[in-house]
């Protein structure tokens, strides 16, 4: 097995390099890769409950979360500081993640990505009814926080963000991949394969899978926090559901069988974005639509799953 | 809120449920026979609605009465082009793989139809409410209403309930699909072709989606992102009755149209959030839906 995982963490390595070092040449791509680090820790959440054969269409719920933490403080208390804002999203989402998932744990495949659908499109349409709170359909500008008290002009606070988000990612990495070979992350991985002799092990299946979807949230509700900071907006449509498509689809195009998939398929998701929406505005979407049908009709397993196959074909088949 | 409000009410939400259902039991049946929920439903109930709209648009110089054809061809174009693509080139490669793929590319369908409904006809609201205008209004206990869609509605939608009933349990196709849908296996060994089923069902519940979507072109004015709200409004009535629930999904659809309509009139802001609570309260007590079956857990 480890042998497997090595070259991933090589390549891994390589890209948290890359996103250090490749933004202080190019200055437009430090949002750029802010964004793939941040929507990154988002997909790690969604990857973690894959793990468990679990696919949450919901997941946008978490990320609205974060956001809008960051958006209501900006909005009623003012101010406000980076470490401060990733702290209390993440709080905010993990603490929804244990009320929401104390209802969901209880079922499973389609029946948990219905319920985990409807709790999101209830918070959606809340954040788009109460016009009083939160400014319904266009939603709230996040002003730029200071980090521990030293304020940036936008030119370095784009660098700022993107150094920070890199950090966090690299620690959710880490976090995630322990966590995912840790006895508590293979129990997860058992609730796929088989639930029934989790219980005969004197496991309860429901609270493995609420660990592991109350950490998802929590990655989504930091996740969400970042991008509403680097875009410096909060809008319901963080919590649509065409972004908890999103979400699962990143994971999807990276592959599901490795936590770095999450940051394979944001990178190609959101430069597929980037580019396609600066020379052919009008069909980006199209493009990224027919990229996830090449991706799920020839490489089920995602990006981390084609190299994965190159590196067994070089081995002879095994 | 007096009389006249209320029947205003009853009347909108009954409309609203006809049209809702289409949508829904088209949804349901696909996932009642293939097993996967169709991301792109939306898509096609908004396909079938623009469609329907350059079809109207284009023949109403020529006789008025012409539209009313022009809706159902429109319907069922959509249905067959659109909807058999999907299952044929996207679905079937895909058939005996994991679910999430299944319902992943589906969504990927849903985007590029998304982006194509904007390329083809564009971001302006399109009007073409002609089919609307030729039948008169009718007074139901004082109060006026089109009949378009106090009668043409829900007696489409009622049609739609009681053939497919009929399809479904009085013929030898109809009873093809449920075979298919109890053991594929079993039916595949007596000679049953479980891939034209599936092609079938999911032509019929695209055509549905679609024709809830030329039905609804005449009352409202189409605009992008229709596709993406019915979807997940479909899906909370077909998940609240029961994937797969006929008869259900017409009660849940009706109970839905209704509430909603109520609420419209005395807490307008919460017109939206009334199908996902009703869909979260259901859920939770009877996770398998008001009128399904209880499943046996894998548990």
């Amino acid at each position: 097995m480890s042998g497997r995982v090595k070259p991933v963490t090589t390549i891994a390595t390589i890209f948290f390099l890359a996103s250090a070092v490749a933004p202080l040449f190019v200055a437009s791509w430090a949002t750029l890769f802010a964004l793939i680090l941040a929507k990154g820790i988002v997909v790690l959440g969604i990857i973690l409950l894959l793990q468990a054969g679990q696919v949450s269409f919901g997941h946008a719920m978490f990320f609205a979360t974060g956001a809008y933490t960051a958006a209501f403080w900006g909005k009623y208390v003012g101010g406000g500081d980076i470490v401060l804002f990733i702290v209390l999203g993440g709080i905010t989402s993990a603490v929804f993640g244990l009320i929401v998932g104390l209802f969901v744990v209880r079922y499973r495949e389609i029946f948990f990505g219905m319920l985990n659908l409807a709790f999101s499109m209830v918070l959606w349409s809340l954040l788009e009814k109460m016009f009083h709170y939160t400014n319904g359909a266009d939603g709230i500008r996040v002003p730029r926080p200071a980090l521990l008290g030293l304020s940036f002009t936008p030119e370095t606070f784009q660098y700022v963000i993107l150094y920070v988000s890199l950090l966090i990612a690299v620690v959710a990495f880490y976090g995630v991949q322990r966590y995912l070979d840790s006895p508590l992350g293979h129990m997860l991985r058992a609730v796929k394969s088989n639930e029934t002799r989790l219980e005969y092990l004197g496991t309860s299946a429901r609270r493995v899978l609420l660990i592991g979807y109350v950490i998802s949230a929590f990655l989504g509700g930091i996740g969400g926090t970042l991008v509403a900071i680097i875009q410096q907006i909060a809008t319901p449509e963080f919590g649509f559901w065409t972004k908890s498509g999103e979400f699962v689809f990143i994971a999807i195009l990276g592959g599901s069988a490795h936590a770095f998939g999450a940051f394979a398929g944001a990178a190609m998701f959101e430069c597929v974005r980037f580019y396609a929406a600066a020379h052919l505005a009008d069909t980006w979407q199209l493009i990224l639509g027919a990229v996830l049908i090449v991706i799920i009709l020839y490489a089920p397993n995602g990006l981390i799953g084609l190299r994965q196959r190159y590196g067994q074909a070089k081995q002879g088949g095994h | 809120m007096n009389s006249t409000l209320a029947i205003l009410a009853i009347l909108d939400g009954i409309s609203y449920a006809a049209l809702v259902f289409l949508v829904s039991v088209g949804l349901s049946l696909i996932f009642g026979v293939l097993r996967v929920v169709n991301v792109a439903h939306g898509s096609l109930y908004a396909f079938g609605a623009y469609l329907a709209a350059t079809f109207s648009l284009a023949i109403a110089p020529i006789s008025p009465w012409l539209t009313y054809p022009a809706l159902l061809a429109a319907s069922i174009v959509i249905g067959v082009v659109c909807g058999g693509f999907i299952e044929r080139f996207l679905l079937r490669p895909l058939s005996g793989q994991e679910d999430v793929l299944q319902l992943l590319i589906t969504f990927a369908a849903f985007m590029i139809m998304d982006n194509l409904q904007r390329l083809i006809w564009g971001v302006q609201p399109i009007f073409a409410a002609e089919p609307l205008r030729l039948l008169p209004n009718i007074a139901v206990f004082g109060v006026s209403y089109t009949s378009y869609q106090v009668i043409l509605l829900p007696g489409v939608a009622l049609a739609t309930l009681f053939g497919l009933r009929y399809f479904l349990r009085r013929t030898l196709s109809g009873a093809v699909i449920l075979a298919v849908t109890e053991d594929r296996e079993a039916s595949t060994a007596i000679g049953i072709d479980a891939k034209r089923v599936y092609f079938v069902t999911f032509v019929i519940g695209a055509s549905l989606a679609a024709l809830g979507g030329a039905l609804a072109s005449p009352t409202t004015s189409l605009v992008p992102g229709m596709g993406a709200d019915m979807i997940v409004l479909s899906f909370a009535v077909a998940a609240t009755a029961g994937l797969g629930q006929i008869e259900g999904t017409a009660l849940t659809a009706l109970m839905i149209g209704l509430t909603r309509a109520f609420v419209i009139y005395l807490q307008p802001e919460f017109e939206v959030l009334v199908p996902y609570l009703l869909m979260v309260l259901v859920l939770l007590v009877r996770p398998f839906g008001l009128f399904g079956a209880v499943q046996v857990r894998k548990i």
